[in-house]
């Protein structure tokens, strides 16, 4: 009896396993917030293209009743849609053969104190779908499985703890058998790490830290590798001083990749603690780096930090595109990633090796290239806040601490070989102090102010990259940044989201607009399609928030004179409020 | 040694003493010092510590956001004392309609110990004698 429940269990995890990897292929669904595994947010639905775009028309839109910035997007299985909200974390099961009819919805109950311990905003990223249930990573740090047909609770569980700053702003991925979850609060002092929880039950199958000794790490001295070689015993303590690891940040707030050919899931950390560089001598290992561990065991297969000691909060947690492309003129299964320190890397996905490090924002100039033997960026002395010290204004860095581009995630059209990347196109003034850390207080050490690049007013660019030219295809100037995730089809068109509120399509091909409409409020949520019964819709949430709600809504200041007219930095509450929706579209 | 005093006291819970021990030299004299734009160490350090544990949700400069309220505006009516206690005790406002919460920092060395700094650089920033920004320091090289 034993023995057959166990072989049951076995079978039953490989269900769920084949079930999404097939489902992610349908491309009438939209099982997963980024798309699929891969995170290339391509769909093989070609009803609406370049030749019927500008038809495109809201043709129903939902309330989502919350104020907040809502990132993320909407899940579509079978007739179902999931709808999510930033704080209080509510999720709706919307019946699509109903004109949307609210076939249930899940109001978690949960402390507000979590809220001012959010670093910027109460943001949500999504919910996940796998075996039956619906993954919900509540802001307190609750992880909740409902019944998807009913959204009853199934089972939760407590990811961290909201009093240390330990909070949840990211999207679960489902793989196999397990969910991982990450966790949010660099700008707390938490220690970050991965966890995989067991999809059936909610227990711990293993949990990997991102700094600290190496059993927390799930590393192996002598087989996890990075730039080639072994990382070696105590890689991540031996680059911080004393016990600063465990304040070390590193946290897990972004998205997550899964290739079922390597069995490896691949992620980034974010900012060591604190943004004061001087306080933490040191390379603070393994914060900003990328990550590709064994999907059943956590295992470090390799690593690789992007930006050792960072000094200008470049956390290293944007999106993992995995593409099978060339890169330099060689066919490569490469891992591509837009990183906030303004350089996209190309990687062999299954070694690890660093195949290419570009700018993907002629502004960038923190750092002059990356070494592809070292892996090292080389940093200009003017603006490395660590050289210029404590109390010091280091002026003019490009980019700014929300990078060159933030969280919101690219495209990639294995059709055109072109990634669609929402930047953002800012520069800023850091000045680093001494600060304590206060468990649950805020643990930042730095000022900043922030502002287009020199001789420019645009503070964002949709570009188009060629990953294995290593180049800029085409550039579309926008106002604001773009803080809204991408979605490329087989259309030839591609869809974003912009800060001032409007849903833009351009042909894939030169980035020409196609259509635009203004939604109720500022997108910062990334775009997906589906079908129902047979027809292609677009559906994209406004609701305007985040790091751009807060540090923008106020407009962006310059100490400096002689950078052009105060009209530059025009407001974003000039164009936009507050308020969730989801609109829907669709070509007649 | 009055920064370890104000701490001691609001510590123990006396927000309102600490608040009547300022009240007679926030009537006569502005808690900052701005001279031809430049202000003096006590601002500026209020500048940085305003930006460290106050920005995020009041925005940058005290210009306020979408998720807090513009403070170099409270400032213009809000005593000492009231500014004191919020942020020694923080704040709850939640309904249907809103859900703003403000910690409570009394225990927050980086804030509470420098708390007559982020009120004078708050005040100078109310009453419009400092714009937005980074402010320049009397005696800095602001080259």
């Amino acid at each position: 009896m034993l023995l057959g429940l166990a072989a049951f269990g076995v079978a039953q995890s490989a269900v769920a396993n084949d079930e999404l990897v097939k489902m992610q292929q349908d491309p009438n669904q939209w099982v997963m917030p980024t798309g699929d595994y891969a995170n290339q947010r391509y769909s093989k639905l070609d009803q609406i293209n370049a030749t019927n775009a500008a038809k495109l028309h809201p043709v129903w839109t939902f309330s989502t009743g919350v104020l907040r910035g809502h990132e993320g997007g909407p899940l579509v299985i079978g007739d179902t849609m999931y709808v999510h909200t930033p704080f209080p974390n509510n999720v709706f099961a919307l019946d699509l053969n109903d004109n949307g009819k609210i076939i249930w919805k899940y109001e978690p109950r949960q402390d507000p104190n979590v809220i001012p311990v959010m670093c910027c905003d109460t943001v949500n990223r999504g919910v996940a779908y796998g075996d039956g249930k619906i993954i919900l990573n509540q802001a307190d740090a609750t992880v909740v499985a409902l019944d998807a047909k009913t959204g009853k609770e199934v089972w939760h569980v407590k990811n961290g703890d909201a009093t240390k700053g330990e909070t949840m702003t990211a999207a679960p991925m489902i793989v196999k058998d397990k969910v991982l979850i990450g966790i949010s609060g660099g700008e707390f002092g938490v220690q970050g790490r991965m966890t995989a929880y067991n999809l059936k039950d909610g227990t711990v199958a293993w949990k990997a830290y991102s700094v600290g000794p190496d059993k927390d790490l799930l590393v192996d001295p002598n087989k996890t590798t990075s730039m080639g070689k072994p990382i070696g015993e105590n890689s991540s303590l031996s680059t911080w001083q004393g016990d600063q690891w465990k304040t070390g940040g590193g946290s897990t707030w972004g998205w997550y990749s899964y290739d079922p050919g390597t069995n490896l899931v691949y992620y980034g950390t974010g900012n060591p603690s604190t943004w004061n560089p001087v306080q933490r001598p040191g390379d603070n290992k393994w914060s900003m780096t990328i990550f590709a561990r064994d999907a059943d065991t956590g295992m470090a297969k390799w690593a690789y930090q992007m930006t050792p000691h960072d000094e200008w909060d470049y956390d290293g947690v944007n999106e993992m595109i995995l593409a099978d492309i060339d890169i330099k003129g060689k066919p490569t299964k490469a891992l591509v990633h837009f990183d906030r320190n303004g350089f996209t890397y190309a990687l062999n996905r299954e070694t690890g090796e660093l195949l290419s490090a570009d700018k993907f924002d002629p502004a960038v100039n923190w750092a002059t290239h990356v070494d592809l033997k070292t892996g090292r960026p080389e940093v200009v002395s003017q603006y490395s806040t660590q050289a210029n010290g404590e109390d010091k204004n280091s002026r003019n860095i490009c980019p700014a601490a929300l990078g060159s581009k933030d969280q919101q995630p690219a495209a990639f059209s294995p059709k055109t070989k072109l990634f669609y990347v929402p930047t953002n196109h800012v520069c800023m003034d850091y000045e680093p102090f001494k600060v304590s850390y206060t468990a649950g207080q805020p643990y930042v050490g730095a000022t900043l102010s922030m502002f287009p690049p020199k001789g420019d007013t645009n503070l964002g660019n949709f570009i188009a990259w060629d990953a294995d030219k290593g180049k800029i295809a085409w550039s579309i100037p926008e106002t604001f940044s773009v803080w809204s995730g991408a979605l490329a089809t087989a259309g030839d068109v591609v869809f974003y989201g912009t800060l001032d509120g409007y849903l833009k399509v351009v042909d894939a091909k030169v980035g020409k607009e196609l259509y635009r409409f203004k939604t109720p409020s500022g997108i910062i949520g990334n775009v997906n399609t589906y079908t129902h019964g047979g027809k292609q819709f677009i559906a994209v949430y406004s609701g305007v928030g985040g790091w751009a709600g807060i540090g923008m809504a106020a407009g962006l200041s310059n100490g400096t004179d002689g950078l052009g007219a105060v009209g530059a930095y025009k407001q974003l509450s000039n164009y936009t409020q507050l308020g969730g929706v989801l609109t829907v579209f669709a070509v007649d | 040694m009055r920064f370890v005093s104000a701490f001691l006291l609001l510590g123990t819970c006396a927000a309102g003493l600490l608040g009547s021990q300022h009240s007679a030299f926030a009537q006569s004299d502005p808690p900052y010092v701005v001279k031809d734009g430049l202000v003096d160490q006590a601002t500026y350090n209020g500048y940085r510590r305003y930006t460290e544990s106050c920005m995020r949700c009041h925005g940058p400069d005290g210009a306020g956001s979408s998720y807090a309220p513009a403070l170099a505006q409270s400032l213009k009516t809000m005593d000492f004392q009231h500014f004191a206690d919020t942020i020694v005790n923080g704040r709850k406002n939640v309904s249907s309609a809103s859900e703003n919460v403000m910690p409570a920092f009394g225990t927050v060395e980086d804030v509470i110990l420098y708390l007559d700094d982020i009120y004078g650089y708050l005040k100078a920033r109310s009453d419009d004698k400092l714009g937005r920004g980074r402010p320049k320091r009397i005696g800095e090289d602001n080259g």
